[in-house]
């Protein structure tokens, strides 16, 4: 389908009552789990209309969070590229330092309203580990976060952080010990312990409904961003851009813009050592439909369907699925799914630390990359809005060993 | 009629409950799969269940996650699989087998060719962990028409609504979840599964049987006392750990059936 029929679609109706994005998503889960589901579905469905249940979010988000944040216009890095007008939509300002506690705030009333007194949660890079185990500290929540041991050695900060905040970070050793193999134990987990449990899902992937309430709850920094650019320069952006991994800081930022037909999309996965070594985690832009972690989309995967292990030097793109509403953009046209390799993304990491101050994450190094090269081919009058989804700190060590330092 | 069917009618009319057991295909080793399954028969199984093995089981205790494991390491796939059940029916026609697994490996290999290789092979059931009758009806309508059984799982927390839900399109024999958990937890509670099998027998005629937490006679017994049959998994996957021989595997593989057949014979 066109990207010009793709502006008929009524972007707002998905996903259908079952939770499915055109043949994507669905509910792909073990019995035990399709109540819990059920009941989430219906606490979410009943509170999303709730007033009150707005007014929660939007104060936690404005007094704890400290949103909105800004759309920030970056000059030098714009000069410095030469192309079209490179604005940062600041999401690595948020408390913790990532998108990803907009998402842990909506969700942890959730299980509020639901009575239930612990969270569990999967983590890659560890920042929606951070964000959760935030969320229930305030709350007085038990949490136990699964991280995979691989991912455990490269973002050692941000699981010392965990721990501070009274989380108990489990390391799950099976598979390819990262975040598919992390989701995998959280999933046991809930099963295990589904009467007393909250899993709170960090991206928009997963059994439905979690795809449309984390989108739901990640939408503010494309609400906010629609609105500051308006108010800033009048108009509205040509292009968004904003890093893949399960997309949910690229769905957050893109759904409030999809039916706006002049704004063009960029989601930027991780092309590793490049898409042809085989060595990535861009299923989007190598791989094939299929069905893993309760949802239908596009997946890595070898030819007997067995889910292949993935690389990218960060870990919160190290993942072998997608959200499946980026499958069905995908396949409308509506949004264009490209990659970034491991050295693109250093560079872009050192070129915006060098010339805006702004240290991003590995994981948004990857649209700030992508953001350089599109803006490079536009011209100066263009608006392009790259998502700095979260910010580098925690990736220092990881920067330090591609150097050679010991720090 | 079905084997599956066939199997459990004839159990039911000698008053004997069904025992049907679990090994991963491939581990641990591709060889190890056809001769233990004669064996799994001459011990007292009645019913096979092949575990298809898949990279993220993500209902599996870690007993079954390792057996997966270990076939994946030596290349086992569902095509891999469906051989040996192929290689199986040259000498035995008449015990049934039920493959056990994930979606994606079947969507993978296309809903219309796998349904064919699987007739083809001797399979007479299917039972997909992650694939809930909601979004299996394409796959359910091919394998009605090929006269393949669609086993379900039902669980402590299936509601009532949903059980009925379920047991429409379930065929051949109910799996009912002993407990809220994956594969090799323990802690069974036979009054609360004796209640929920109250309430699933109201809306289905499909014999019933018991899986996750069953390891010996007497936990067999137990649960056999109010189920048409038991699932032994988890105890028998756990032998493969070991590093033993073969034959000595066989060995004790045999020896835990046989006394759970017995157990069972018992009642």
């Amino acid at each position: 389908m066109s990207l010009e029929t793709g502006t008929t679609v009524d972007f707002n109706a998905q996903p259908d009552a079952r939770g499915h994005f055109g043949p994507y998503g669905g509910r792909f889960v073990s019995e035990t789990l399709i109540y819990a589901l059920d009941q989430l579905e219906e606490i979410y469905t009943r509170l999303k209309r709730d007033p009150q249940f707005q007014a929660e979010i939007d104060h936690d988000l404005a007094h704890y969070v400290g949103r909105p944040s800004p759309l920030y216009f970056a000059e030098s890095w714009t000069q410095k590229v030469g192309g079209a007008q490179l604005f940062l939509k600041r999401e690595d300002l948020n408390h913790t330092g990532a998108h990803k506690i907009n998402n842990t705030i909506g969700q942890a009333l959730l299980a509020k309203h639901t009575g239930k007194k612990r969270v569990i949660a999967e983590t890659g890079a560890g920042q929606h580990g951070v964000a959760t185990a935030t969320v229930a500290a305030r709350l007085g929540l038990e949490c136990v976060v699964y991280m995979g041991s691989e991912d455990i050695q490269r973002q050692s900060l941000n699981v010392y952080r965990m721990k501070l905040l009274g989380a108990t970070v489990v390391p799950v050793t099976s598979g390819s010990k990262t975040l598919k193999d992390a989701m995998n134990e959280a999933m046991r987990d809930w099963v295990t312990n589904v009467d007393d449990t909250f899993y709170i899902i960090g991206t928009a992937a997963g059994p439905h409904p979690y795809p449309q309430l984390v989108r739901d709850f990640q939408s503010v920094i494309g609400r906010e961003a629609r609105a500051q650019c308006l108010a800033q320069t009048g108009r509205l952006p040509d292009a968004l851009v904003a890093c893949v991994g399960g997309g949910s800081n690229a769905i957050g930022l893109f759904h409030p813009f999809l039916s706006d037909a002049s704004v063009a999309m960029y989601g930027v996965e991780a092309g590793g050592f490049g898409l042809d070594s085989g060595k990535h985690a861009a299923p989007l832009s190598a791989g094939i439909p299929g069905i893993l972690h309760g949802n239908r989309t596009y997946l890595m995967e070898d030819e007997n369907g067995q889910i292949i292990e993935t690389h990218s030097v960060s870990a919160g793109l190290d993942y072998p699925g997608v959200g499946p509403e980026h499958s069905w953009l995908k396949d409308l046209g509506r949004v264009n799914y490209v990659a970034i390799t491991d050295d693109e993304a250093m560079a872009g990491f050192r070129r915006l630390t060098r010339t805006e101050g702004i240290m991003p994450a590995l994981e948004s190094s990857h649209a700030v990359a992508y953001g350089e090269k599109l803006a490079a081919s536009l011209p100066q009058d263009a608006i392009v809005i790259v998502n700095m989804s979260g910010r580098g700190d925690k990736d220092i060590l990881t920067v330090a060993k591609i150097d050679g330092i010991q720090v | 009629m079905n084997r599956i069917s066939q199997t459990l009618t004839q159990l039911q009319n000698e008053g004997r409950k069904a025992l049907a057991t679990y090994l991963v295909s491939g581990d641990p080793s591709q060889d190890f799969t056809l001769p233990a399954m004669h064996a799994l028969v001459a011990a007292g199984a009645n019913i096979l269940e092949l575990g298809v093995p898949f990279s993220d089981p993500m209902a599996e205790g870690p007993v079954i996650q390792r057996g997966h494991e270990r076939a994946l390491a030596h290349h086992t796939s569902l095509t891999s699989t469906l051989e040996v059940v192929r290689q199986f029916r040259a000498t035995n026609t008449h015990t049934p087998v039920v493959l056990m697994g994930y979606a994606n490996p079947v969507e993978r290999m296309g809903f219309a060719k796998f349904v064919n290789a699987a007739v083809e092979a001797g399979v007479d059931g299917l039972l997909t962990v992650d694939l809930p009758p909601e979004e299996a009806e394409t796959l359910n309508g091919l394998l009605a028409d090929a006269g393949l059984e669609t086993i379900y799982l039902i669980a402590p927390t299936s509601s009532d609504s949903r059980v009925e839900q379920i047991t429409r399109v379930a065929s051949g024999f109910v799996y009912y979840v002993s407990l809220k958990g994956v594969t090799g937890a323990g802690h069974l509670d036979v009054q609360s599964v004796a209640d929920k099998l109250a309430i699933i027998r109201r809306s289905t005629q499909v014999p019933v049987l018991v899986g996750f937490g069953i390891k010996d006679a007497d936990s067999a017994k137990a649960i056999a006392h109010v189920a048409d049959g038991v699932v032994v998994g988890s105890a028998l996957v756990v032998m493969m750990e070991a590093s033993k021989p073969a034959t000595e595997l066989f060995a004790d593989m045999s020896t835990l059936v046989a006394d759970i057949r017995r157990g069972l014979d018992s009642l």
